[in-house]
């Protein structure tokens, strides 16, 4: 069955760029050293289990922690582990890394067995052993999600495939490529959760999906495909929620507090895939563009593999490149040097030439309104980037700075230039700093 | 140690991307708009319409330029901003006023109401409407001045006469001209304000290049027709006649001095036709769009206040 989504909420047009969108996904060549990082998902670090000199194989558990708040990182090569270093991640902290150095022969773990599930404890056991996370970009490990206080409350699988980030087209060949794997996954979902409901929620550039989803999903009635109008950020979770099923998600709640669940299709598409063969996130389908990449390309990367790397599958370099994007150019996050190894969450790495990269100088405000019409959280940045330049901090939480989902359309579409979404993220950090200081300040 | 082929990459927080859309792009989107208006206020008023026309562009732009390097501030004239005041401010007056006292139109305008304030996007009412109302009530017999059309380039100091508003206002309904040559502009009155037919290609232009939205032109003239029917006026005229079209959908419309929520341009659309018929119909002026625009700007911090949005999604939960 094909809905419509309801279209309310706000946003802008971006430029699609999906260069890549009918490029199969090729498989990238063995790397010589993978880089795992204990930190690939929100929640506690892993902890390195496997020791240096130590033989691992395709597969194998290398990090865990005894908190169920967190994923295990699982070795994607098979060969020596001749380190754990602490290298900068992206977001600025040390973290520990466990290197291993391939042996060519990728021979898998004796531990890789499809999981047996018999109940919904044993469903969020396996999900957790699998070491997956949400794959659409916030890395939150999914075997939380799916074991929230309320699940008996829970009925609606939401299965994200929106993928409205310009560039970005991995999303797109995990449906056309894995579309059995996504079917599999949202029934094993539903199954093993007790789920009446699902959305599978696309943009309305991607007829092929829709196409092939509706070809598919034939006599399936509990599953059904809703047609977003592609308008950035129609992927956005709380967009998401509120374009399927018309629910708002009120401050401070969860998805599962409505009653929903968000999953994007990558993560789906992965579980049906664990649930049949039963080997753990070991690699990640991204896209390679920018006009400083050769040969734009989809590729399944091995996790812990080095930027540079990557860029030298699609050809290399074409041009010196001047910025880097570990994601898409709304809300992806730049990096100094190409020397970063792959996490889980990423689903695209983007080169911009010096061109591409150049963005102008800020000017004053003109009050033009741009920015309030383009929030889809409804809010008003102008006013709250006047209040962040006089330090007014109880301004920008009555002006509802926190509600910001970040997704950068007040700065796509400021003519000023002004750098509003920097300003919230800074603003809405302060106020988290603040507030958790007048909390210690109480004890 | 960490291996990496390219170091020193720009560091940036997201978005990476814009629509391309700059300051200097709006105003020049605002310039062409207003070429019509220009081209139609030469046509019917002359030369000397092209060289207030002139006078005020420069006199702005040069007194925006001298204020930023004395005061040593940020250059800004590139933005266009100035050349848009200019524009305006001299579509908003009568063709055959001295040079001298369009010049200090353009002081005020630009310094007065604008850098002293801090400059663009800083000032809390339209520099040309502050310009034409200190013109006004300094030089009322000069900006009263209405020269007829269709002089061309023949006269120089041509014969003047009083605008339909002025006749209208003194009770002269015989010798009011026809909605149908206002909606041409081939009536006495303003250099630019008078052909509601260019007002309007140029209106419509910016709507649809979503320069300006549509609340505040059609709040504000839909009240004055309501108001005009009410009082028992002929709509059509109030709306054709004078500043109304181009106040409504070139300064009312400005970003800086009018709100910015869609229920603030409504707000402030009611109150800019509410007070210019009023003026119109019991005020000791002739003509209101102006000054009701100049209240209106006055107010619109509060409206803005007002009308703030509310958060439509849920905080989010990192």
């Amino acid at each position: 069955m094909k809905l419509f989504g309801n279209g309310i909420t706000r946003g802008i047009h971006v430029e699609h760029h999906k260069n890549t969108k009918n490029m199969a996904t090729e498989t990238i060549d063995l790397p010589d050293r993978v880089y795992l990082s204990m930190v690939q998902h929100i929640g506690v670090r892993c902890n390195p289990i496997v020791g240096v000199g130590e033989h691992v194989d395709v597969g194998q558990p290398v990090g865990d922690t005894d908190v169920f708040f967190s994923a295990p990182v699982h070795a994607s090569v098979s060969g020596k582990v001749v380190s754990v270093e602490k290298i900068m991640s992206i977001m600025g902290t040390m973290d520990r890394h466990v290197v291993i150095e391939a042996d060519g022969n990728q021979t898998m773990w004796e531990g890789v067995k499809p999981p047996v599930v018999e109940n919904t404890q044993d469903f969020i056991q396996a999900v957790r052993s699998s070491g997956i996370v949400g794959l659409g970009g916030a890395a939150f490990p999914v075997s939380v999600k799916y074991s929230p206080q309320n699940l008996e409350m829970v009925d609606t699988l939401i299965v994200n495939g929106a993928e409205c980030e310009p560039y970005i087209t991995s999303d797109y060949r995990t449906m056309m490529e894995d579309t059995n794997y996504i079917i599999d996954g949202i029934e094993a979902t539903m199954k093993w959760l007790g789920l009446k409901e699902c959305y599978i929620a696309i943009e309305d550039n991607k007829p092929e999906a829709i196409a092939k989803f509706y070809e598919m999903l034939e006599g399936k009635y509990n599953i059904r495909i809703v047609i977003l109008k592609s308008k950035y950020p129609r992927g956005a979770e709380k967009v998401i929620i509120r374009e399927t099923t018309g629910k708002i998600l009120l401050p401070g709640k969860l998805p599962a507090d409505i009653g929903v669940l968000v999953s994007n299709v990558a993560t789906v598409g992965f579980l049906g895939k664990y649930m049949a063969t039963g080997i753990p996130l070991i690699d990640k389908r991204i896209t390679v563009d920018g006009l400083a990449v050769t040969t734009p390309k989809n590729l399944l990367v091995p996790l812990g593999t080095k930027i540079y790397k990557i860029i030298e599958a699609c050809g290399g370099y074409k041009e010196p490149p001047a910025k880097i994007i570990m994601g898409g150019p709304m809300m992806g996050r730049a990096i100094y040097n190409d020397g970063k190894p792959l996490i889980k969450n990423n689903n695209a790495i983007l080169a911009f030439d010096a061109k591409q990269a150049h963005l102008e100088e800020e000017s004053p405000c003109i009050n033009c309104g741009r920015c309030i019409r383009a929030c889809p959280t409804n809010l008003m940045p102008t006013l709250m980037n006047r209040a962040y330049y006089n330090n007014d901090w109880e301004e920008m939480k009555r002006l509802n700075v926190m509600a910001c989902i970040g997704c950068g359309c007040c700065s796509y579409v400021c003519p000023s230039k002004r750098m509003l979404n920097i300003v919230h993220s800074l603003g809405k950090s302060k106020i988290k700093e603040m507030e958790a200081a007048e909390k210690n300040g109480r004890l | 140690m960490e291996d990496y082929k390219y170091g020193n990459l720009i560091i940036a927080h997201s978005p990476h991307i814009d629509d391309g859309v700059t300051t200097t792009k709006i105003m020049a989107q605002v310039l062409i708009a207003l070429v019509p208006a220009m081209g139609m206020s030469v046509l019917i008023f002359g030369h000397r319409a092209l060289l207030l026309l002139l006078i005020c562009v420069v006199f702005c732009v040069l007194f925006e330029l001298l204020f930023q390097r004395i005061t040593k501030r940020q250059e800004t004239i590139d933005d266009l901003s100035a050349v848009v005041t200019g524009v305006l401010l001299s579509l908003n007056l009568p063709s055959g006023l001295p040079y001298w006292q369009a010049i200090i139109g353009c002081f005020v305008a630009i310094v007065v109401a604008k850098q002293i304030f801090g400059g663009i996007g800083h000032n809390f009412v339209n520099p040309a409407i502050l310009g034409r109302v200190v013109l006004t009530v300094s030089f009322p017999q000069t900006m009263t001045s209405w020269p007829l059309p269709n002089q061309g380039f023949a006269s120089v100091d041509g014969t003047t006469g009083a605008t339909p508003l002025g006749e209208f206002a003194k009770g002269n309904l015989e010798q009011l001209p026809s909605n149908w040559e206002l909606f041409l502009g081939t009536v006495g009155g303003s250099a630019g304000e008078t052909g509601a037919f260019v007002l309007l290609l140029g209106g419509g232009f910016l709507l649809v290049r979503k320069i300006i939205t549509f609340e505040t032109p059609l709040a504000f003239l839909g009240i004055m027709v309501v108001f005009s029917l009410v009082a028992g006026e002929d709509p059509l005229f109030q709306i054709l006649a004078g500043g109304a079209m181009i106040g409504a959908f070139f300064m009312a419309t400005d970003y800086t001095t009018a709100p910015l929520t869609s229920k603030g341009k409504i707000i402030f659309g009611i109150g800019c036709g509410f007070l210019t018929m009023l003026i119109r119909l019991f005020g000791a002026y002739p003509e209101g769009v102006s000054f009701a625009i100049l209240f209106m700007n006055i107010l619109t911090p509060h409206i803005n206040r007002l009308t703030e949005t509310k958060p439509k999604m849920g905080t989010r939960n990192v």
